[in-house]
């Protein structure tokens, strides 16, 4: 059974149709909005999340569909002792499909190969979040129409930024993309992105640490959060947090059609003044998610039989 | 010990030179109540040294082990004193229960019950990940 743990799990095939199932949403919801009834999404949280939670829970709403929630390992089995497996088996004989965020690496693949209904990852601690992908994929589609040809700016932490890594597994698969990837020597990309994807695919990349210098070049500027809960001192957060914020004076280096992105949340790596900005696309970004969401939830209920559309 | 003198038994043989005691602690040899014979820097025309475990007990052996720590070593077993079958390992695919995965961040961590899975990803350079997680098998693993 189709599960998407990672976003590999998606052919780019796969990813071409999600993007085509999103565009008809945004087109004609109506035509979606009773295609689930009937049919019930389980969100397992057991990570604080906000908006991804929510961004699944709307997406099955507007298919007309159900959500069963848990939010937090304390109001749930878990608490208990369960294992991922049981739990898996179990919200299985309740749900149709599941969507699950867990603190754990690797937690969703072990759900996904006990449960008996697709499994979607909703992010395994810093590990893989592919609905972000997608997300930033709709976006990248609707802002450029195309997946190819992009010269697309890293920025922030590349070292612990899940969605920056699965970002450029994605893109990689692409042809005649150029990443440039803009951190402090502490938050450099790992060597094992850059050569089992990068350097693998012959994808070209330059490093730098200054995010000015590289404005001129860029199609897309993808900002991250330098995320507290991923470092272990207090010290080292505080001290590189601020590294690189993005202001409408570095923005008056960047072209007039570059795209800015973000998974958000945001700290203060953007400025507030950018947001009026035609080129910030972060919240746009989140509506896109939705619709990502949308169409994987619809593409892994036809695999299974339950939809048609 | 020599090979002529198992019965019923296994030769890890062609093992690499040094990679023997790796090996020996992998498949838990020490824990055998059985004669265990472990033979360091053996002269050998092909290889120039190697070294050779026997075992004198016909025990099921993890041959994953054996493929992880030296793909060219060969499994010879030994039933009524003769040479019944001779396996060439070759670089597993998958490895189970092998390597433990040591990313305090895994799902392995606290799920007790879970095999630690590790695949190949890499052959040329021989690198094993973590299923789960994807951590990266370390040199002493």
């Amino acid at each position: 059974m189709k599960s998407v743990i990672s976003i590999l799990d998606l052919s780019t095939d796969e990813i071409d149709d999600l993007v085509r199932t999103a565009g008809k949403i945004i087109q004609r919801p109506q035509d979606y909005s009773g295609i689930c009834k009937g049919l019930k999404l389980a969100t397992l949280f057991f990570e604080p999340s906000t908006r991804t939670r929510l961004s699944f829970e709307a997406a099955m709403y507007e298919l007309g569909g159900n959500v069963l929630s848990v939010a937090g390992a304390d109001t749930s089995s878990a608490a208990k002792g369960e294992s991922i497996r049981d739990t898996a088996l179990t919200v299985s004989c309740y749900a149709d499909i599941i969507a699950m965020r867990h603190p754990k690496e690797g937690a969703p693949l072990v759900a996904s190969s006990a449960a008996t209904v697709p499994v979607i990852n909703a992010g395994d601690g810093g590990h893989n979040h592919p609905t972000q992908t997608l997300a930033d994929l709709l976006t990248i589609h609707r802002e450029k129409g195309r997946f190819s040809g992009l010269t697309i700016g890293l920025c922030g932490d590349l070292k612990f930024g899940r969605t920056v890594h699965s970002l450029i597994q994605a893109m990689s698969r692409y042809p005649d993309n150029r990443f440039v990837l803009i951190s402090p020597e502490e938050l450099k990309l790992p060597s094992y992105v850059k050569k089992d994807v990068l350097q693998a695919q012959g994808v070209p990349y330059e490093q730098t640490t200054d995010l000015v210098g590289a404005m001129p070049d860029l199609d897309i500027l993808y900002m991250t959060r330098v995320q507290r809960e991923r470092f272990f001192n207090e010290e080292d957060y505080l001290r590189l947090k601020d590294s690189y914020i993005l202001d409408m004076r570095k923005m008056a280096y960047a072209r007039p059609d570059m795209s800015v992105m973000h998974p958000l949340p945001r700290v203060n790596e953007i400025s507030v003044e950018v947001d009026s900005d035609p080129r910030a696309c972060y919240f746009k970004q989140v509506l896109n998610g939705k619709y990502m969401r949308m169409a994987l939830i619809l593409y892994l209920l036809r695999e299974v039989g339950k939809v048609e559309y | 010990m020599n090979i002529d003198s198992i019965q019923n038994g296994v030769v890890i043989d062609h093992i690499t030179a040094g990679r023997g005691m790796r090996l020996y602690e992998l498949l838990h040899l020490q824990d055998l109540d059985c004669s265990v014979a472990m033979i360091r820097n053996v002269s050998s025309r092909k290889m120039g040294k190697k070294d050779i475990i026997k075992i004198d007990a016909d025990i099921p052996i993890n041959l994953d082990a054996i493929g992880y720590v030296d793909p060219n070593a060969t499994v010879n077993i030994i039933r009524d004193g003769k040479l019944v079958e001779k396996k060439v390992i070759g670089l597993p695919e998958r490895l189970t229960n092998v390597l433990f995965c040591k990313n305090p961040r895994c799902i392995t961590t606290t799920e007790q019950e879970l095999n630690h899975v590790f695949r190949l990803t890499d052959p040329a350079h021989r690198i094993y990940r973590c299923l789960y997680c994807e951590t990266k098998a370390s040199e002493q693993d």
